[in-house]
């Protein structure tokens, strides 16, 4: 192919192959190892987060009142789902807007979590493309670091929360303290769905698209705004097992595990044992099968 | 290179001594453009997605077609060609982060490209860009806490003011370009990858970076440099890559291919 070759060059005697074994060089560009995947992943843990936590920074840096839009942004879109579900369609079933303000609030800051990790998550290889075609990190950073930056705003929102449910009289107690298990384990299942997703967006981009229809069905679905149960027991047409099956599915099983721990009624009174094992084995499910799934494409993230 | 005859002779004495450090054996890149040929409406798309064809609107660009080379230890090597004949393309397969659709790309640690533009926010201050920059790149910590001042002093971005506390996104074209090359150049690389980077900042800055550059190249093995400056390529390169089409043209020593490079682009 090359009409001169370099002068002091021997001429080929090995195929290439062979050569490279000999010297040891590794194949570029190739998947690690799970194990060692995760120890590169670990390795890169001061990487995710300052990334992470930059983008939240980067968020509001330009508007006027600044990081105040973090609180701001959650309680805005709490009172406008108020004033729809709560004032106009009364859909609160039966509750008093005593305990329908907390609930309701713990719901859409439950929700928007997951839904946003999804969001980015989607677009978090397809839009970072110049990063990953230029520098060398565990591709799985992206989608962890967005989830990341999404729990960071929902601790935010917490604290919007805690006043509100204070607010309205329903005073902390021990079990104000489970939040945090229940969250650490909302983190896992985002994370693994946002990889899940970061997978499919990077391969399909019209999935950004689609997915903002998709989580709004799921929202309605998973009694964010009115109470799931006693809206299905007013409901003829809806056979009940339809409330259990909704109230399995994680988005629900995240929000009712925040409520119980907050709000104070007897509705929500106790620890509910059977959601706390939804809330596991989601975690772990979609938080390992995620991660895999991720990973089998490893190799595949730079081509777009 | 020819393919030369199988033999399993005991190897030439010279090939003992010198250390491959990259391996291109017979690469091709194919990117994947989507939107690129925009034709039909929307049922035909719908169409094409039930039937699972493959999409009209995906096409495919050859961009690097069966390339062949060796790099050794201690090498500059520079990679001319016009525009579009691959040489970026080239340089992202080596460093492992675009898949090659076939043949393979063998190397000794990891090659790293000098760029870390894409990790970089304009929002934030440059401060914490320098921070985000190195841990992007792989940098520890401790690392960074310990060249940061280095970074500062050598982008020159705090010579007029205290700017480095500042968004850069109030940074002029230069001052951003000079911190991003600071901050890529603060790691050291066992295969390090250049891709136009000498033509950053004004006249003092440009003289800094080819310096630096030059103890980047003592460091590491092997260095690979884009250009189309013919004089920074002749100044660093003792080898040359002429890539056309995303074919190796030829392969030689600096001084034989920039010859022939100048007489074909008639300069």
């Amino acid at each position: 192919m090359s009409e001169t070759t370099r002068a002091s060059a021997p001429p080929r005697a090995v195929p290439l192959a062979e050569l490279a074994a000999r010297h040891g060089l590794s194949v570029s560009g190739a998947r690690p190892s799970l194990p060692a995947y995760v120890r590169q992943l670990w390795a890169r843990r001061h990487f995710i987060t300052a990334f992470s936590r930059a983008k939240l920074a980067a968020q509001y840096s330009q508007a006027k009142l600044g990081q105040l839009w973090q609180v701001a942004t959650p309680l805005l879109n709490a009172l406008v789902y108020f004033l729809i579900f709560g004032v106009i369609l009364e859909a609160r079933g039966g509750m008093s807007t005593g305990d329908y303000i907390p609930f309701l609030v713990a719901g859409v800051f439950v929700f928007t979590f997951t839904q946003s990790s999804v969001m980015s998550g989607v677009k978090s290889i397809s839009g970072n493309l110049g990063m990953v075609r230029a520098l060398h990190f565990p591709r799985a950073s992206l989608p962890i670091a967005f989830s990341l930056q999404q729990l960071q705003q929902l601790l935010y929102s917490m604290i919007v929360l805690a006043a509100i449910t204070i607010g309205f009289g329903h005073y902390p107690t021990w079990t104000w303290l489970l939040i945090f298990p229940a969250l650490l384990l909302q983190f896992v299942f985002n994370a693994g769905l946002a990889m899940i997703f970061a997978r499919l967006g990077s391969h399909t981009p019209d999935m950004a698209q689609l997915m903002p229809f998709v989580l709004r069905t799921w929202m309605y679905a998973s009694g964010v705004l009115f109470p799931l149960r006693a809206m299905i027991e007013d409901n003829d047409t809806v056979p009940l097992w339809a409330a259990d099956v909704l109230e399995a599915n994680p988005a629900a099983v995240y929000m009712d595990l925040i409520r119980y721990a907050m709000i104070d009624t007897p509705q929500y009174s106790g620890v509910p044992g059977l959601t706390w094992a939804y809330a596991l084995g989601w975690a772990l499910v979609i938080g390992i099968g995620g991660f895999v799934y991720f990973w089998k494409a490893e190799e595949r993230y730079g081509r777009g | 290179m020819a393919v030369a005859e199988q033999t399993t002779s005991p190897l030439p004495a010279d090939e003992l001594e010198r250390v491959p450090t990259v391996i291109a054996d017979d690469v091709h890149i194919v990117y994947r453009v989507y939107g690129g040929r925009s034709k039909g409406n929307a049922t035909a798309a719908l169409r094409r997605i039930i039937r699972r064809e493959s999409s009209a609107r995906v096409r495919e660009v050859h961009a690097v077609r069966g390339v062949t080379f060796t790099a050794y230890r201690g090498e500059a090597i520079g990679l001319i060609g016009s525009n579009g004949s691959g040489k970026s393309t080239l340089l992202r397969a080596i460093a492992g982060l675009l898949p090659t659709e076939r043949g393979k790309v063998y190397t000794d640690g990891q090659p790293s490209l000098l760029g870390v533009n894409a990790a970089l926010m304009n929002d934030l201050t440059g401060e914490r860009n320098v921070v985000l920059g190195g841990l992007a790149m792989g940098m520890s910590r401790e690392q960074i806490k310990e060249r940061y001042q280095g970074i500062v002093d050598f982008s020159g971005i705090n010579d007029k003011g205290d700017f480095i506390s500042l968004p850069m996104r109030t940074y002029s074209s230069g001052m951003a370009a000079r911190l991003r090359f600071s901050i890529a150049a603060a790691k050291d690389h066992d295969v390090l990858m250049i891709d136009e980077a000498l033509a950053t900042g004004d006249k003092k800055f440009q003289r800094r970076s080819e310096a630096r550059i030059r103890e980047l190249r003592k460091e590491a093995g092997t260095v690979f440099l884009v250009s189309h400056n013919n004089k920074s390529i002749r100044s660093t390169c003792d080898r040359v890559l002429w890539l056309e089409k995303g074919e190796l043209v030829m392969d030689g020593p600096t001084e034989e291919v920039m010859k022939a490079y100048e007489e074909e682009t008639g300069k």
